[in-house]
């Protein structure tokens, strides 16, 4: 580990400008995945500019009734809140799905949607890598590859995101709340990560010195019901082979709002926008599912080691969908 | 880079210089002599090294030390305080909840970190309705510490202890 300075921001105009002004200054959050990468060589920053003391750990209602997330808010926080038990069941669920107790603990909004990919070739850095080091080639492509990417990748790039809270994020339609010293902007959830093209070192939209401040989830109307479910190897403290958040909701008989979201699968949450277009205004029963499901997952491309995941994603979102629709007749 | 931080490890205040690079983990072990928090992996996979950060439980090897200036760090030398074991450390020992103890003082912070979590009625992944509040079964035990590791398997043994420090 290289030398580096560490300040505390307390203001984020500072923490922006201090960012900004030092051409490898980084933000630092609960620091469970920057740590890390420090340790094992990934990233070698100048200073760290730590956030956590910034204003931005509030969870408040918004006017519209939605819910406005602070980019500090531990990612525990954020499950055990009442509002988001309560509205936004898919979220706690995904948040509590996640790494560990401990890790959830120090983990923060922002860090966790900004965290890199899992890719053990990204982690290694004596194998080449493009996402680490641009131009180098990617080691997964035609290497271990029974956790990459089977929608939306590209030759340069098969790493999938690992975060579970951006894909229940990306399904309830949140928006991310950004700035930097000259301007402030919004993206939506699901734009914010993008896929890796001929540029897998860019996970985001972001531009360098941007900082994340909120995420604002939209009020859900009444009557709609939401759920997360991860699929892994083992049953706790493992990332996803595929995940599920879906957002249903069912007015006489047929199918009035969906909102479907896979992790584990790409790049980016992947939101499942073909299956959404199946499912509306349609009675919601087996069959559909499996063809909405079926249809989403047609572009669908396995590598050597992971066509697993395309039978598993199918069966995942037929089973969350199954159970979502039983708890909203009941 | 070094800077002056002071660290109130298990009820004692400590002060040092640290390097901005070191970890929690390793102030404690190797500038402090505070030697309760193991190091398992140094990446946050085993739950070795959990201490209590101002109450609540994380994992020291991914904290860096600069980053906890003026905070209480609790480790398994000071659950129970005045050097009494902490009835935690009690039921493990009476339940035979170890083996070789590497991950034990881990295990004991983490418990004492869950019971706060439950008692402030924070759901679980395993918890049936996250509206509701929590009862500590076996299950939500298990779930609530997947984050320590035990090589040696004692798991069974862990769980019996927690349950009998729950009642
Ligand atoms: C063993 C292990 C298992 C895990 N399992 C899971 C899992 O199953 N599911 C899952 O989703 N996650 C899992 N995680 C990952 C964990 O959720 C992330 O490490 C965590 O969410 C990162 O948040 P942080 O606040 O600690 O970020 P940091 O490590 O502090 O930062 C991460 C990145 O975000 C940037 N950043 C942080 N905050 C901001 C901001 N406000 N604006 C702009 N940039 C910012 C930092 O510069 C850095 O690049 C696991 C981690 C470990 C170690
Ligand atoms: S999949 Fe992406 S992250 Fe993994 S080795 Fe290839 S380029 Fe690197
Ligand atoms: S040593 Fe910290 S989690 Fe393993
Ligand atoms: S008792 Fe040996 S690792 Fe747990």
């Amino acid at each position: 580990m290289i030398p580096f300075e560490y300040r505390r921001a307390e203001d984020t105009d500072s923490a922006v400008a201090a960012v900004e002004e030092a051409p490898r200054a980084v933000f630092l959050a609960g620091g469970t995945n920057l740590v890390d990468h420090l340790k094992l060589g990934i990233t070698a920053p100048e200073e760290l500019v730590d956030v956590t003391a910034l204003p931005l750990d509030t969870i408040e209602s918004t006017p519209d009734g939605g819910l406005r997330i602070g980019a500090t808010v531990r990612n525990s926080d954020l499950a055990a809140s009442p509002p988001v038990r309560e509205r936004y069941r898919a979220l706690s669920l995904a948040l509590l799905s996640g790494a560990s107790a401990q890790l959830r603990n120090r983990a923060t909004t922002g860090g966790n949607l900004l965290q890199r990919t899992r890719c053990p070739y990204f982690q290694e850095v004596t194998t080449p890598c493009n996402k680490r080091s641009p131009g180098t080639g990617c080691s997964a492509l035609h290497g271990h590859n029974k956790n990459h990417a089977v929608l939306g990748a590209s030759d340069s790039c098969v790493a999938t995101h690992p975060s579970d809270m951006a894909v229940a994020m990306a399904a309830l339609d949140g928006t991310v709340h950004v700035r930097s010293s000259r301007d402030e902007r919004t993206i939506p959830v699901t734009e914010l990560h993008r896929l890796p093209g001929e540029q897998p070192h860019r996970d985001t939209v972001l531009e360098r010195g941007e900082l994340i401040t909120a995420v604002d989830l939209p009020p859900l109307p009444e009557g709609t019901y939401t759920a997360y479910r991860k699929v892994r190897e083992r049953a706790s403290y493992a990332f996803a082979l595929v995940s599920v958040a879906a957002v249903l909701r069912v007015a006489n008989g047929v199918i009035d709002d969906v909102r479907l979201a896979f992790g584990g699968l790409a790049h980016k949450p992947w939101r499942a926008g073909t299956a959404e277009e199946r499912l509306r205004g349609a009675i919601p029963e087996e069959a559909t599912f499996r063809e909405a499901a079926e249809a989403e997952l047609s572009v669908a491309r396995p590598l050597a080691d992971n066509a697993f995941k395309i039978p598993l994603a199918r069966n995942t979102l037929g089973a969350v969908l199954r159970d979502l629709t039983t708890e909203v007749l009941r | 880079m070094e800077r002056p931080v002071t660290l109130h490890v298990d009820g004692t205040a400590r002060k040092l210089s640290v390097d901005t690079r070191t970890t929690l983990l390793d102030a404690l072990r190797e500038q402090l002599a505070v030697t309760a928090s193991k190091k398992g992996c140094d990446h946050g996979q085993c739950g070795a090294c959990t201490v209590l950060l101002d109450g609540r439980r994380v994992l020291a090897c991914l904290v860096l030390a600069v980053t906890c200036d003026r905070s209480e760090v609790t480790t398994a030398d000071g659950l129970g305080g005045s050097g009494s074991p902490h009835p935690v450390q009690r039921a493990l020992l009476e339940h035979d909840g170890l083996q070789c103890g590497y991950c034990t003082p881990g295990q004991a912070c983490s418990a004492v970190g869950m019971l706060d979590e439950a008692k402030a009625g924070w759901p679980s992944a395993v918890t049936e309705d996250p509206r509701q509040n929590v009862e500590l079964t076996e299950d939500e035990i298990r779930e609530r510490m997947s984050g320590n590791l035990c090589r040696c398997g004692a798991y069974p043994n862990i769980v019996a202890a927690l349950r009998e420090a729950i009642r």
